[in-house]
């Protein structure tokens, strides 16, 4: 029965592994800096402790090496074996969708929506700050009424 | 970042009435430019044969240009230098994509481990070595054939993946299991006696045939 208990424990902290995004052979990666910057490659071959071969066929990046330094994992992996040729590689990605994918994450959004930060006009900001004038009314009405009839049922 | 470029450099001694045909001597040489590399040739021509740049003729120098600049590969270094107390060989290993490139990692690698400093360092070959055939362990740790993982524990959550699918498939075959499929019993959140009791009943369980 000591059996039980000791894997209940390491099963547990197996589960809250540190680590969620491995570098591993068809891992997606974001280019955070360099040419290529706010590309998608996959993680092709290991070169070294500090590079690996990157490719990006559906997103314009020529297999490359490229340091580590520069990537940031996704969670997205597509099944790719090491060194597949481009061809095999955009067959992959095409497969897994991962553009598509991309597109709809939270993380695209949010790079999508501060470069339309860093791009607006005055107009622009004056729309922002007319719109949110116009929520922030409201969701003050609705909570107005909540605390009213929160009061009342107190009292 | 600058790499040293692989030149190939054919020289030979210059025809003379005693020797109206003299051999073609070829050389790899590895240097940043192609001034540097017909220099370097004299260099270790004269050091192997009786033959200097006065006495000689360059017939060829070009840039050798990588067979397979997107293919890593392993290289095996044969290196001759000089260090404060004196001279020695050595075999080092990198993994690269081009030739010039691991030897531009050689180059710093020396100076960094040995603070052997370029002119004290001779690089005898260069050879692109399959993986089986390494020898460092710092290169082998990269020839993995399955995916490559950051934590060792993502082998602990994969063996009891596979624990999991076995026992909802072949509980009653190996005893074995009994062990793991108490794990996850517990694992599941289920009260201790619970386990017990059900572990109880799974040992009576005959194993099928």
């Amino acid at each position: 029965m000591c059996l039980c208990i000791f894997g209940f424990d390491l099963f547990c902290s197996i589960i809250n592994c540190v680590f969620k995004r491995f570098v591993e052979i068809g891992r997606v990666a974001f280019i955070a800096f360099g040419p290529h910057e706010g590309k998608l490659v996959a993680i092709v071959d290991v070169i070294d402790q500090n590079r690996a071969l990157v490719d990006g066929p559906c997103t314009g990046v020529k297999r490359q090496a490229m340091p580590f330094k520069c990537l940031q994992l996704t969670d997205y992996v597509i099944k790719v074996p090491h060194s597949a040729r481009q061809k095999y590689v955009r067959r992959a990605w095409e497969k897994a969708e991962i553009n598509k994918k991309w597109e709809e994450s939270s993380w695209a959004k949010k790079i999508e929506a501060r470069k339309k930060r860093a791009t607006m006009s005055d107009f622009d900001r004056y729309k922002v700050m007319k719109a949110k004038k116009m929520r922030n009314k409201i969701i003050k009405h609705e909570l107005k009424k909540l605390q009213k009839a929160a009061s009342q049922k107190k009292a | 970042m600058k790499t040293l470029r692989e030149y190939k450099v054919v020289g030979r001694l210059l025809p003379s009435a005693k020797n109206p045909a003299p051999p073609l001597y070829r050389m790899r040489i590895f240097a940043p430019n192609h001034v540097v590399a017909k220099s370097r040739f004299w260099y270790f021509v004269s050091q192997l044969r009786k033959m200097k740049k006065a006495s000689g003729e360059i017939v060829y120098c070009g840039l050798v240009h990588e067979k397979s600049p997107l293919k890593v590969k392993n290289f095996g270094i044969w290196l001759r230098y000089d260090s404060r107390s004196g001279t020695h060989n050595m075999y080092r290993e990198y993994r690269d994509l081009t030739t010039s490139g691991a030897v531009t990692q050689c180059y710093r690698d020396m100076g960094a481990r040995h603070r052997a400093r370029a002119h004290a360092i001779q690089i005898m070959k260069v050879q692109i070595i399959p993986a089986n055939k390494c020898r460092r362990p710092a290169i082998k740790q990269f020839h993995v054939t399955e995916l490559y993982r950051a934590a060792l524990q993502q082998k602990h959550i994969r063996r009891f993946q596979r624990c999991a699918k076995l026992r909802l498939s072949q509980v009653r075959r190996t005893f074995w299991c009994l062990s793991v499929a108490a794990k996850i019993l517990t694992c599941c959140g289920w009260l201790l006696r619970c386990s017990f009791w059900l572990l109880g009943l799974l040992v009576q369980v005959k194993p099928g045939t």
